[in-house]
């Protein structure tokens, strides 16, 4: 439509150019100079009694073009141009009234102006020409509310099954639009649509069925069905066919992978479409099962035949689908696309450079060894014209065969140092030098031919970034090699010529030449001296440094031991912390690195970390488990032999711990929570991360305020904290035995601070009280429980008390899977998901999750959660519990309700 | 050119004239104006936004625009107001309860700017249902007498059986005519 709406106003705006220029005027664009100012004003002539229909339209045509731009209007200027244009609708010229109809939907005037035309577009709606009527449908079902579309609701079903094909694709089409906000509606045309579906116009049918599949897109099995039915029905069209093969496609997509040696569901049906008379949906089969999960070689065989055959086909757009299928096809499955080989050689020389990248690629990983010296000397030619882009494809396909056949290094390396002379961009010169890098490490042959290329490479780079990288590696390689000293020629080049980055990254590389290889630290010594007089502070310091590690300063002779060490070995954080004690000593002496310890100090916090709560939360998950298990033991015994506790009875369970500090503080308070059944410990393990000072009597004073069915019975301090031990004190807590008391604690670190003289060590007499705040603890119902698997699950529901069941629904809003929906609801309650139900199928929409676990006084809790995820992600939650009454099944729900 | 064509049209040919059919909701503006053009009684239901039709009538070629005249729709009659010659203004004789809300919108027409040289025609229409106010009934709920300057008047019509319709468009196109 834009285009025959264009012509008209071509030859106008060429009209002024003409005579300025004429050789311009073939490429001049007729929407050149279209502004949104003149189009407006131009707009007025809509509301002139004349109506001039060509001149109207070529207005139009740019108030569409300016749209399609992006340009946006105004409230005020949409409203104004909409109403004038409605003035058009007195004018009978049907090309003017085609416009009139784009415009208005595209313009978007607020929702209650654009009623104003409704009565002309139903009038237009039951007009005898069929191009009104399609239009106008359109028009309509984009425009109107609910409320209003009911009204015309009967018109919309006739023209479903209308004699004009234009028409009865009108509806279907702003159908499938208006599913999104008033699918009620177009599900009452089901019968229609279905007949639709017959009709001869191959347009209609391929409407028809895009329409049937969108109103079931939300329900697996009935797509499923929906495809049985319409391959049964032979749909005629070869556009709906294609839909049909991807919606297959979809559908075999998402069954669960039939087992081996039983053919999938729709794979016969895939696998006629290859026999298929139209091209497109022959090729469309032959994708859908070149994408299949698992595909395997007898399945993929007949589909990588059709495309075989398009290879050589005479269009270009059939020759670069297939090549492009085949390529992906090569990437998993090598061997299936073999035999196309010959017919992708010939695709080498193509005129179209897409195709001919693509067959080089795809047979870069096919080729066999034999033949990669013939593929090699075709690309030669080749990649002088392809852009860069596609050059960077092949550097790395080369790199890929080169890994696959290292024997074949020579040849390769060879072909990747002649493109990497060639004239290209920075991402091209850096792939390939990546990839001899690559080589370089991976084939221990190719490392000296390698290091030759990228010498002479930075004789002439001009990227500082990859001459640095490539000096840093001459750097390392280098002085291992059998002569290092060629290389030294090359890198001292780069000090007389290069930028100061450049330099610098020399000079350190020649200096490992120095120390690594004793006959040439002379020769470097020298060279190094000349850069000390470089005018860049980098470059001198570098010189500087290493001319005095190498023992060459002032013109000494440079030592002959066999190895010095140029690698920087002290941990940069140890050097950190001597620097700034030296600073702050204010020490006259010069600062000796010796002084630095050259093992990683372990930090303050890795000593708590020594503490058992911590190395739980340290280990990885796995080990974490185990080790906790152990630790409950531990603790109950560390428990049980505290006379104050021993009355409490068996320890129910440890929680993991709970930082109070923030990290690098003064002091690291961890705490661990110890649940018995009617008493709750606190566990606050203490560090002092201060070294001049020492504190005594620590408590830790708990506030209950939030806390209230919590009552304090033992406080049991820490008589002394000094540097760096970890020392614990302990809040003991009554409840009420079997609740799941919940309360938030807040907490105070109260102690006599004792400062130290950091010269003599000792420690003042007297001290001061200090408190220090901590962070919250909160018990929540979750710390109840006990994760703890049941054998097998149904019998253990069906063994608990019918009537403690308690059921609820949740909505758990937009989540990225329903396996995030189902980690996140049992990481809350902390029960174990018992018989593996708590991983999710891939594309399940649906999900069951078996939960045991305990509560205090080994009460057994179990749960069930059916989860549930549509089209927009939302996820619903069903959870039914079961345990021995229906206040702890209600407590269960509560967790839920209160996270 | 084509404007120049059409302007050398209307001195030698027909004459043409812009007219507005306002009036509040089930007046009868949609039957009346397919009363003028097919002479026939259509089947109409209320007009969500307008209705325009060519109506020829003694070598005038009237473009007739018919706004709906429900209270969501009135706001915009103004954007149909200008180059307009005339006004039917359209009134249901038989709904006495609203004839102070058809003089309101009235009057308010009257205001506008951009009307101030329309001729005024009122139809007092549905004059066959029983019980329906008289043309001076009509003219008085509507405050005409008010009118000063203007040229206005009225007719009793119903449109159902075509009474009084083409009466009120012979005055127009005199007026019309007199004013060229």
């Amino acid at each position: 439509m834009a285009s025959t709406a264009q012509d008209p106003s071509a030859p106008l705006l060429r009209g002024d150019k003409k005579e300025e220029d004429r050789d311009e005027e073939t490429e001049f664009s007729p929407f050149f100079g279209i502004e949104k100012g003149l189009v407006l004003q131009e707009a007025r002539i809509f509301n002139s009694p004349q109506i001039d229909a060509r001149k109207c339209q070529q207005v139009i045509t740019k108030l569409l073009y300016l749209l399609c731009q992006g340009e946006t209007f105004s409230k005020k200027e949409a409203s104004e141009v909409f109403f004038s244009v409605t003035k058009l609708f007195q004018n009978k010229d049907s090309n003017l009234r085609r416009m009139v109809y784009l415009v208005i939907k595209d313009v978007c005037p607020s929702a209650d102006e654009v009623i104003i035309i409704t009565s002309s577009l139903m009038k237009d709606m039951n007009s005898k020409t069929d191009l009104y009527r399609a239009n106008a449908i359109r028009v309509l079902c984009s425009i109107l509310d609910s409320q209003l579309l009911g009204q015309i609701e009967r018109y919309l079903k006739q023209g479903i099954v209308d004699k004009s094909p234009v028409v009865s694709s009108a509806v279907l089409v702003s159908a499938v639009h208006l599913l999104e906000g008033n699918s009620e509606i177009v599900k009452r045309w089901t019968n229609e649509i279905q007949e639709a579906q017959h009709n001869v116009h191959s347009m209609v049918q391929f409407h028809a069925v895009a329409l049937l599949h969108a109103l079931r897109a939300n329900d697996r099995l009935a797509v499923s069905k929906l495809v049985s039915d319409l391959i049964k029905s032979s749909v005629r069209s070869p556009l709906a066919q294609c839909l049909l093969v991807r919606y297959v496609a979809q559908v075999i997509a998402e069954s669960t992978a039939a087992p081996t040696g039983e053919t999938r569901p729709f794979y016969d049906f895939l696998e006629s479409c290859l026999r298929h008379k139209a091209e497109m949906v022959i090729f469309e089969a032959a994708r859908a099962i070149c994408n299949m999960r698992n595909v395997t070689l007898r399945e993929l065989l007949p589909a990588v035949t059709v495309l075989q055959l398009f290879l050589s086909s005479s269009k270009p757009v059939l020759r670069f689908a297939a090549v492009r299928n085949i390529n992906k096809v090569a990437q998993t499955n090598p061997g299936a696309v073999v035999n196309c080989n010959l017919d992708m050689e010939a695709l080498i020389s193509d005129s179209n450079r897409s195709i001919a990248t693509l067959a080089i690629t795809t047979l870069l990983k096919t080729s066999t060894e034999s033949s990669v010296e013939r593929l090699l000397k075709q690309m030669t030619s080749f990649m002088s014209d392809i852009p860069d882009e596609f050059k960077i494809v092949v550097v790395e396909a080369i790199r890929t065969l080169c890994l696959k056949f290292p024997q074949k290094y020579r040849a390769l390396m060879n072909f990747l140092s002649n493109v990497l002379r060639e004239d290209g961009g920075f991402d091209f010169k850096k792939a390939i030098v990546d990839s001899v890098l690559i080589l370089i490490r991976e084939i221990p042959e190719a490392k000296e031919p390698g290091l030759a290329h990228l010498c002479e490479f930075i004789e002439d780079c001009e990227f500082t970034y990859l001459s640095t990288q490539i000096l840093h590696l001459l750097g390392l390689e280098g002085p291992k090699t059998k002569e290092p000293a060629k290389y030294i020629r090359y890198i001292y080049n780069r000090i007389i010529l290069e930028n100061a980055t450049v330099r610098a990254a020399a000079v350190s590389s020649l200096a490992k030449y120095g120390a690594l290889v004793p006959e040439l630290r002379p020769r470097i010594s020298i060279l190094l001296q000349r850069a000390l007089h470089d005018n860049d502070d980098e470059v001198r310091d570098r010189a500087t440094l290493y001319l005095r590690e190498l023992g060459g300063l002032n013109g000494s002779t440079p030592s002959q031991s066999d190895y010095i060490d140029l690698n920087w070995t002290l941990p940069n954080k140890n050097l950190e912390t001597c620097l700034r004690q030296y600073l702050e000593n204010g020490a006259t002496q010069p600062f000796d690195l010796a002084i630095v310890p050259a093992a990683a100090a372990e930090k303050p916090r890795a000593e708590t970390g020594k503490s058992k709560g911590a190395s739980a939360l340290a280990n990885g998950p796995a080990p974490a488990a185990v080790k906790q298990e152990a630790e409950v033991t531990n603790h109950a015994a560390q428990l049980q032999a505290m006379p104050q506790f021993a009355m409490y009875g068996d320890l129910f369970k440890t929680c993991a711990a709970q930082q109070l500090t923030e990290e690098e503080t003064e002091y690291s308070v961890l705490c661990i929570k110890h649940i018995f059944d009617g008493h709750v410990v606190f566990q606050f393990d203490c560090t002092n991360t201060v070294p001049e000072q020492v504190l005594e009597d620590v408590n830790v004073i708990v506030d209950l305020a939030e806390a209230e069915e919590f009552e304090e019975e033992t406080l049991i301090p820490l008589p002394r904290m000094a540097y760096g031990a970890v020392g614990q004190c302990w809040a003991a807590f009554s409840k009420p035995a079997g609740a799941l008391t919940t309360g938030r604690f807040v907490n105070t670190m109260r102690s006599r601070v004792k400062e130290i003289d950091p010269s003599t060590g000792e420690e003042e007499e007297e001290g001061y009280e200090d408190d220090y705040q901590l962070e919250d603890v909160e018990v929540a119902a979750a710390d109840y429980i006990k994760a703890e698997a049941v054998s097998n699950f149904r019998n253990a529901w069906e063994a608990a008390d019918a009537e403690s069941e308690m059921t609820d629904d949740y909505g758990l809003g937009v989540k990225d899977s329903l396996q995030d929906a189902v980690e996140a609801v049992t990481a809350i309650l902390g029960l174990k998901p018992c018989e593996g139900s708590d991983a999710v199928p891939p594309n399940a929409r649906s999900h069951t999750v078996l939960l045991s676990g305990l509560l205090p006084g080994n009460v057994q809790v179990l749960v069930r959660m059916m989860f549930g995820i549509d089209m927009s992600r939302n996820v619903a939650m069903k959870l039914v519990v079961r345990s021995d009454g229906p206040e702890t099944s209600e407590a269960i729900h509560q967790i839920i309700q209160n996270a | 050119m084509g404007l120049w064509m059409s302007r050398l049209l209307s001195m030698f040919g027909d004459k043409e004239a812009r007219i507005l059919v306002l009036g509040l909701d089930n007046a009868g503006k949609t039957t009346i104006l397919y009363r003028l053009q097919v002479g026939e009684v259509v089947a109409t239901i209320p007009t969500i936004g307008f209705n325009v039709e060519t109506v020829t009538y003694k070598n005038i070629k009237f473009q007739v625009w018919d706004l709906g005249g429900q209270t969501s729709i009135r706001p915009y009659w103004r954007c149909y107001y200008p180059n307009t010659q005339a006004i039917i203004y359209v009134v249901d004789s038989s709904d006495t309860e609203r004839i102070s809300t058809s003089r309101d919108e009235f009057h308010a027409i009257l205001e506008e700017d951009e009307l101030k040289n329309a001729l005024i025609l009122v139809y007092a229409n549905k004059q066959d249902v029983a019980g329906a106010l008289s043309e001076a009934q009509v003219a008085e709920g509507l405050g005409l007498s008010d009118i000063k300057s203007r040229d206005w008047s009225i007719f009793k019509t119903s449109a159902i059986k075509g009474e009084g319709l083409f009466e009120g468009l012979d005055w127009l196109s005199n007026m019309l005519k007199n004013r060229r």
